[in-house]
């Protein structure tokens, strides 16, 4: 989803090639509706036993008319902005620090390149065990998984800056205490930010399944709770909005993104 | 004693260590005057760029020193000036907000950077794109504007490293003419980097030839052209005839028969 950033900015492409001249958003429109009716299509034949989408959009009614669903979503937000808010706070400085003192990455770097092989799904139970079944393992994890790859961003951006922005400033009299805010920092956010997206998807990623396991609300939990009872429309609608969510949020840091670093030059 | 505005006496660089490391520079001895401009050629290896980065204080000598008025160098300093080949332009700012990064560390008043800004906006005839981002500038006037930032913190001195070899060629000349000019108003010491014979000739008072492996001085060449140089010049049999001896002793140099 980072790699190709810049395809997701041309809405009004045209496929001429195809003889369809619509814009890509008529298009989207179309392969939504498509979707939409196949599914219909198949549950309506009962050639599966999943719930239709009409039963879908009543349940997901229902859980918005009683606050569950609102519940749910605003339980699961708090745990990963919570967990990623603090996890990027302290993967950018730790990555900076990586990547402008040699001492400081030769001490670091095998811890994080030891933890990065770990799922962060792998440590709940141990973070079940030493922490309970409050908040706090589930915050942790989601924390864990978005510091691991903001923290190798960050330090991927520091050192490859370019060395000739770096002595450019030197010979124009900066010192290192002027470089590193004026250069070095300005010339990683493009890395820093596709860190920050990443960690994001994975922080998400990581809240439904921590959810899944140990936790008294939240989209995961609910999905969890549906599968006791049988309760198909409801995992979809849970499913669904988790998908929702992480899209819009991947899209907001996107726009951030590009407002951020409209100053790179990018290949057309 | 002559007045020399940069000396190298002597200066050796290794790189690397034992069996693999290489003589970038060996023993290199140049004197070059106040206000001179000189252009250096040379096969690649000949340590050209190793020598315009020690006196540029980005790196450092094995053996021997360099002088800048006399003093020697231990770093960068604001009497330096150098221009990149890549132009190294910071991306994130403006033209003028490049002009004025030199002026800022120095910690001049916004209205002051501002004077100065203008005027060597100006100079180099960006004034029309002081707010544009590097990106939407040509090669040519992104080095226009990294020239700008070079002469807004006042060096004596500039050290160029083959600051038109990105760019094509008629922009190239546009743009020699316009260093000529900008250098016969306001006089400053260059030390050209090159691997344009053409060039090197047209813009020196004298083209220093050097040879590779280990890369060391090879042959001075004066240039005894008319001071304004122009179309006229370009295009004379004089500037043929140097043009010709600078060619040859590049390309045509003995290897070095080492015992």
């Amino acid at each position: 989803m980072s790699a190709a950033p810049s395809t997701a900015g041309a809405p009004g492409t045209r496929f001429s090639r195809l003889g369809l001249h619509l814009p890509g958003l008529a298009l989207n429109a179309v392969a939504f509706l498509a979707g939409l009716a196949f599914w219909w299509a198949i549950t309506a034949a009962k050639l599966v036993v999943l719930p239709g989408p009409h039963e879908v959009f009543v349940r997901a009614i229902e859980l918005a008319v009683n606050g569950q669903l609102a519940l749910d979503i605003f339980s699961s937000l708090k745990r990963v902005l919570t967990g990623f808010v603090l996890g990027a706070a302290l993967a950018i400085p730790v990555g900076f620090l990586m990547g402008w003192y040699k001492i400081a990455r030769a001490l670091i770097e095998p811890y994080v390149q030891f933890f990065r092989m770990i799922p962060p799904l792998a440590v709940i139970p141990l973070a079940i065990v030493t922490m309970g079944i409050d908040e706090a393992p589930k915050i942790f994890v989601i924390f864990l998984a978005s510091f691991l790859s903001c923290v190798v961003a960050t330090y991927q951006g520091v050192i490859s800056v370019d060395r000739t922005l770096i002595n450019a400033a030197r010979v124009l009299g900066a010192r290192d205490r002027v470089i590193f805010p004026r250069v070095v920092i300005p010339a990683s956010i493009p890395f820093i930010l596709v860190g920050v997206r990443i960690g994001l998807g994975s922080a998400w990623a990581t809240v439904v399944a921590a959810e899944l396991i140990a936790a008294q609300s939240g989209l995961g939990f609910r999905m969890q709770q549906a599968q006791l009872y049988y309760d198909l429309p409801t995992i979809f609608v849970s499913l669904i909005t988790i998908g929702i969510l992480g899209l819009v949020m991947d899209r907001l840091l996107q726009a951030a993104e590009r407002r951020l670093t409209s100053w790179q030059e990018r290949a057309q | 004693m002559t007045h020399s505005k940069l000396s190298f006496r002597n200066v050796s660089r290794r790189f690397g260590e034992g069996e693999k490391s290489f003589l970038a520079l060996d023993r290199l001895n140049l004197e070059i005057a106040d206000g001179e401009f000189v252009t250096v050629v040379g096969p690649s290896g000949c340590g050209k760029s190793t020598a315009m980065n020690i006196a540029a204080g980005l790196m450092g000598v094995s053996d021997g020193e360099v002088l800048v008025d006399g003093k020697p160098v231990s770093g960068p300093g604001p009497e330096r000036g150098v221009i990149f080949q890549q132009y190294a332009l910071f991306p994130w700012l403006s033209v003028r907000q490049n002009v004025e990064f030199g002026l800022r560390i120095k910690g001049l008043p916004a209205a002051e950077r501002r004077r100065i800004s203008d005027h060597f906006i100006g100079l180099v005839g960006l004034s029309d794109f002081a707010d544009a981002l590097p990106k939407t500038l040509s090669g040519g006037m992104k080095q226009r504007c990294a020239i700008a930032r070079a002469y807004a913190v006042d060096p004596t001195m500039l050290l160029m490293d083959e600051p038109f070899g990105a760019l094509d060629a008629l922009t190239r000349v546009h743009m020699q003419d316009q260093l000529l000019d900008t250098w016969s108003r306001e006089r400053r010491t260059v030390f050209f980097i090159t691997h344009d014979v053409d060039e090197a000739v047209y813009l020196a008072n004298r083209v220093i030839v050097m040879a590779a492996r280990p890369g060391r001085l090879h042959k001075i060449i004066p240039v005894d052209l008319p001071a304004e140089r122009n179309e006229e010049v370009r295009l004379s049999k004089e500037f043929a005839e140097i043009r010709n001896q600078v060619w040859h002793s590049v390309y045509h140099q003995k290897p070095l028969i080492e015992a």
